[in-house]
């Protein structure tokens, strides 16, 4: 492994010029659990390893009347811990407990999962469709980019030279809206997504759906917003042949590889299944919410 | 639950449940394994490995890493001498010596992926990783040939230019054909000829790995004598030092191996890697050199277990009773001749009385790793193939699958189809306590989801188990202990069930048997710790070595009673006088009196044993299908075993629960991804699918004990017979629940669905389904 320096900044101001100034030779430090393991295996070489854990910003979990505030580097243990955070965001959490096992969630953050940005990632789909939002300080300033356009590849995000991700904020969710994250794995944990879905559905009094997100893990180079299949679901009761239907769609807008863990049409099937499968969820979430 | 066969005589530690001797140190992470070795002046070695899978070397040049600061040694393939064919038994496999060194470091071709090419020592880990970035190799890549099919085809390409394959006719050049064996008997054709049902399918299996979580490590240092010692991860100490003595061409008694504890071998750590490596590179640098592999190199290197190609053909008339079986197993080697696939043949009809019976073995080339021996090597494929055509046949024949395989079972007398006649067996009771189990006898349940299916399938499966060389030294102390010195690696809790075996025989508490596992200069030559043989054979020799310590300590009693010794016996644990009830001691009151009594005792017991007794392991799977993903959930599952005698229940419970569990994993996910490049794509614990706490059930247990007449307890081998028969059962299982037949592992979710919905998700159709034979009524 090449010899890197190992700098931890305090402030925000100082992690822009410290990416500012070594670029690509540089990468941010949270819980470690991906950076690291891809330093390991030669994935990529750097001069320095920026630990953001000393910056105030981005340890902070808050709870607004806007909605979240979630500092990139907040290790995942303490979103499904927090009671507020489980009862308002309930895809996220889906997403939290199941990263990893409970060594790794207590290291490894949410931001982290986004910046990432592994197409199997089990919290970007989540943060979709809660329509979460990046928030970037850079050297020019601080931007917004909503977390659906966040990534653009594998491995690949919207950062430019000497931004890093500072924080997620999701909104408050609207009256009777629900959201469920749910992926496919061989096995029963420890293991990575062969496809995953978050969908969240928004009722109006009368029951009907008024507002759908749904967005597919692993079925594409980055995570992919289902809009069609979503769609499908406005103005209708959120019964099984509507879910079953948009299953369908959704099973269209996948552009899936076929590798080790899984072929595309196997893929394909999946996200039809989860997307189901999730949208009921998060309909019954939907009901039982206020 | 236990089930002995006749009522037998009471032990007092025997068949009781104490804590592992070594169990403190290892609940407390001070046990010692290979790579927590520390010396002063310790180098890091690397190696550098071949990104090919078959490739001519055209350039090596190692000048650059040699200059690099921080280096102190480089090695390449010409630093071990070329060796003429030379067969060293390794225990459960026989290596060839002139192969064995080509596997450590590739001469002028590299034949797998991961081949060692060169390698460095250095001040650390990083600066010989970094030197080894500087090693130039040119390579020509050649022809890849990855599965038995290419390597057996006309005009293969050459894994091995020099291979003389063993064929039927006398010897073979340019081949991929290592060795092709037959065992025939009787008249396969008439006995087909009188079946009512024939069954005939083929097999395909993939490479599985052992998954110990320890990966291979080896640390070597140099005397100024000549001597060397080297402490490594090995499940025999004796083993790696006359390899390593045959490589580096020197005696065998200069060179002490030290067994560090070791993390789970399964077979896998009976093959050396890395130790004359570190031997070569201490030698070079003039300092201790310590070697530790990778997870990647693990996978890449080392030898898991074939897949292959199995064709199983089995008639039966039409009361039940087999009239014939044929078999055809083709089994991948790896790099290098030596696949199980002669243990395969062996086992394949183990469970069955046949008339007549036909059995071709063919050992393939390929360019994967060097396979090595995992759990019964070779029998778990074999079984896959033959229990589940049996079931099959059963199926057409209206009988229940158990009932069938009772009528047909191998009893004691009977012929194995490749000759052996078998001793006392416990084929039959163990079938027959399988009828009788709790969960052959419960219902299925209904699914969990309307979605989802259940299916329940058995499977039964034979290991031979293994004796060989084993030592032991008792020596007793003054307080009434007994240190005891053995040979053989612990990787299942032999220290205590090889301490027990002393104490029954001491009649003292199996605590005060204090066991400590030796180095090649501290105890006789013991063979590895494999084929299921260390309760069995080193606690053979604990018990000679007990008992000359009890005939020893009669002789001390007999002295301070001035009476003969013929007028002692010795019974639960306290001597006394045949004439006069007022002289009893205890074990412990003489030992008191050792140095009033001649001085120290001590006493060596040493067994070359055969007659291990073959073990059989029935098996009952229920699992649950989701239709929709494919995924199988195994719910419930009993493994039914033949274990002579418990000797520690506990850690044969443990065995069989974690022979099944293996056996699920091969089942169900585990398999080496392969492109057709023969680069593996999964060599990680993330992608390498093995099962974890929460993909198993409870696995229940029943201990049949039917004693094997050649150990004073009964023992009989029990670490691998219960890995042959899981992936066969869950098969059958998946054939109960879908209706389909699985012929291809793993059985993953995406071959399931592709099977469930009759297309081809996963590539090419994979699962045949059965010509309308009529489902069984069980439940």
């Amino acid at each position: 492994m090449h010899p890197f320096q190992y700098l931890a900044p305090t402030t925000v101001k100082e992690v822009v010029s410290t990416l500012s100034r070594y670029g690509d030779r540089a990468r941010c430090l949270a819980g470690g659990t991906d950076v690291l393991v891809q330093l390991r295996g030669g994935r990529f070489e750097i001069d320095a390893l920026v630990d953001v854990k000393g910056v105030p910003e981005l340890m902070e979990l808050r709870l607004g009347a806007d909605g979240l505030h979630l500092g990139a580097a907040v290790p995942c243990y303490r979103v499904y811990e927090s009671p507020r955070v489980a009862k308002a965001y309930p895809g996220i959490v889906d997403s939290a407990s199941i990263i990893g096992g409970i060594q790794i969630q207590s290291r490894a953050s949410i931001g982290g999962n986004l910046c990432n940005a592994s197409p199997s990632a089990d919290s970007i789909c989540s943060l979709i469709v809660h329509d979460a939002v990046a928030r970037i300080a850079g050297p020019r300033g601080n931007r917004e980019v909503e977390v659906a356009g966040f990534c653009v590849g594998p491995g690949k995000n919207v950062l430019r030279k000497g931004e890093f991700l500072v924080s997620i904020f999701v909104p408050k969710p609207a009256a009777r809206f629900g959201a469920a994250y749910k992926r496919f794995i061989p096995r029963n944990e420890m293991d990575i997504a062969v496809a995953g879905a978050g969908a969240s559905v928004t009722l109006n009094a009368k029951g009907k759906i008024v507002a759908a997100r749904i967005a597919l893990a692993a079925v594409g180079p980055t995570p992919i917003v289902a809009s069609r299949a979503a769609a499908s679901l406005l103005d209708r009761e959120p019964t099984p042949e509507a879910f079953a239907r948009a299953g369908d769609i959704a099973a269209l807008e996948t552009h899936p590889i076929d590798d080790m863990r899984g072929t595309a049409d196997y893929r394909v099937e999946l996200s039809r299944v989860l997307t189901r499968r999730t949208l009921a969820v998060a309909a019954e979430r939907a009901k039982g919410a206020k | 639950m236990t089930i002995t066969e006749k009522p037998q005589q009471q032990y007092k530690v025997i068949g009781t449940r104490p804590i592992r001797h070594d169990g403190l140190e290892k609940v407390t992470g001070r046990a010692v394994y290979g790579a927590d070795v520390k010396f002063p002046g310790l180098l890091w070695g690397a190696v550098l490995r071949s990104p090919h899978a078959h490739a001519r070397i055209k350039k090596l040049d190692v000048s650059k890493a040699a200059k690099m600061p921080g280096v102190f040694a480089v090695m390449t393939g010409a630093d071990l001498v070329d060796l003429e064919s030379k067969l060293v038994d390794m225990g459960e496999e026989i290596d060839n010596l002139a192969y064995t060194t080509k596997k450590l470091m590739a001469d002028d071709k590299v034949v797998y992926k991961g081949h060692p090419v060169a390698a460095v020592a250095a001040v650390d880990l990083n600066t010989a990783q970094e030197a080894l970035k500087l090693i130039a190799v040119a390579y020509e890549p050649l022809p890849v040939v990855l599965t038995v099919e290419e390597a057996m085809a006309p005009g293969a390409p050459l894994v091995l230019d020099d291979l003389v394959g063993e064929h039927l006719t006398g010897e073979a050049r340019n081949t991929n054909i290592a060795k092709h064996t037959r065992y025939e008997f009787g008249d396969t054709a008439k006995g087909f000829a009188r079946a009512a049902v024939t069954v005939e399918r083929t097999f395909k299996l993939t490479m599985v790995h052992q998954g110990y979580i320890e990966p291979q490590n080896a640390t070597a240092q140099w005397n100024q004598d000549g001597k060397l010692t080297v402490w490594t991860s090995t499940q025999g100490a004796f083993n790696v030092r006359d390899a390593v003595a045959s490589i580096l061409k020197m005696p065998e008694s200069n060179i002490r191996v030290i067994p560090l504890e070791i993390g789970g071998g399964f077979g896998g750590k009976i093959p050396i890697y890395l130790e004359p490596v570190a031997a070569v590179l201490a030698r070079k640098a003039g300092r201790p050199v310590k070697l530790v592999m990778d997870r990647k190199s693990v996978f890449e290197a080392t030898g898991p277990t074939p897949g292959g190609t199995i064709r199983v053909k089995v008639g039966a008339d039409s009361a039940g009773n087999i009239t014939a079986a044929e078999a055809d197993l083709r089994y991948e080697a790896g790099a290098y001749p030596g696949s199980p696939v002669g243990a395969g043949a062996q086992c394949i009809f183990a469970p069955y009385r046949l008339p007549n019976s036909r059995i071709d073995a063919y050992d393939v080339v390929v360019n994967k790793p060097k396979t090595a021996a995992y759990r019964a090597p070779g029998a778990t494929q074999a079984a896959f193939a033959m229990e589940s055509v049996v079931d099959e046949v059963a199926e057409r024949l209206g009988i229940d699958p158990l009932e069938f395989r009772l009528r047909n079972a191998s009893r004691e007398g009977d012929r194995r189809a490749d000759g052996p006649i078998f001793p006392r067996i416990g084929n039959v009771q163990v079938l027959q306590a399988a009828k009788r189990s709790a969960q052959w006898n419960a219902p299925l349940g209904a699914p969990s989801a309307p979605h989802k299916k259940r299916g329940r399938g058995v499977a039964n499966g034979f290991w031979f188990n293994g004796g060989m060389k084993s030592s032991c030294n008792l020596a007793v102390n003054k307080d009434g202990t007994v240190a005891m010195v053995e040979g053989s690696v612990d990787i299942g809790g032999t220290r205590a069930s090889i301490a027990m075996q002393a104490a029954e025989v001491l009649g003292i508490p199996a605590e005060d048997v204090h066991p400590t596992v030796g180095d090649t200069d501290t105890v006789g030559q013991t063979d590895v710790t494999g084929g299921s043989r260390t309760t069995f054979a080193t606690g053979y020799a604990a018990y000679l070595a007990a008992t000359n310590v009890v005939k020893q300590m009669m002789g001390r009693a007999a002295k301070l009673w001035e009476i003969d010794e013929s007028g002692i016996e010795f019974k639960d644990g306290t001597f006394f006088s045949k004439s006069d009830p007022e002289l009893r001691l205890t074990f412990k009151q003489v030992a008191e009196k050792l140095d009033e009594t001649g001085g120290p005792l001590s006493a060596t017991g040493t067994v070359n044993m055969r007659g291990a007794g073959g073990a059989f392991s029935t098996q009952i799977a229920d699992v649950e299908v989701d239709t929709e993903t494919g995924k199988v959930d195994v719910l419930r599952w009993t493994v039914v075993q033949d274990v002579g005698k418990a000797i520690h229940p506990a850690y044969v419970e443990g065995q069989m629960q974690g022979g099944a569990a293996q056996g699920i994993g091969w089942a169900l996910n585990e398999e080496y991804f392969w492109d057709d490049k023969g680069n593996m794509h999964n060599s990680s614990f993330l992608d390498y699918r093995m099962p974890t706490a929460l993909d198993l059930p409870k696995i229940e247990t029943v201990l049949v004990e039917v004693p094997n007449p050649n150990h004073p307890y009964g023992v009989r081998g029990v670490g691998e017979a219960p890995i042959v028969a899981p992936v066969a059962a869950i098969a059958n299982a998946l054939r109960d629940a879908l209706g389909t037949r699985f012929t291809e592992t793993p059985m993953k979710p995406s071959r399931v669905l592709a099977a469930i919905k009759g297309g081809t998700l996963d590539g090419a159709a994979t699962a045949a389904s059965s010509n309308g034979a009529s489902r069984r009524g069980r439940r």
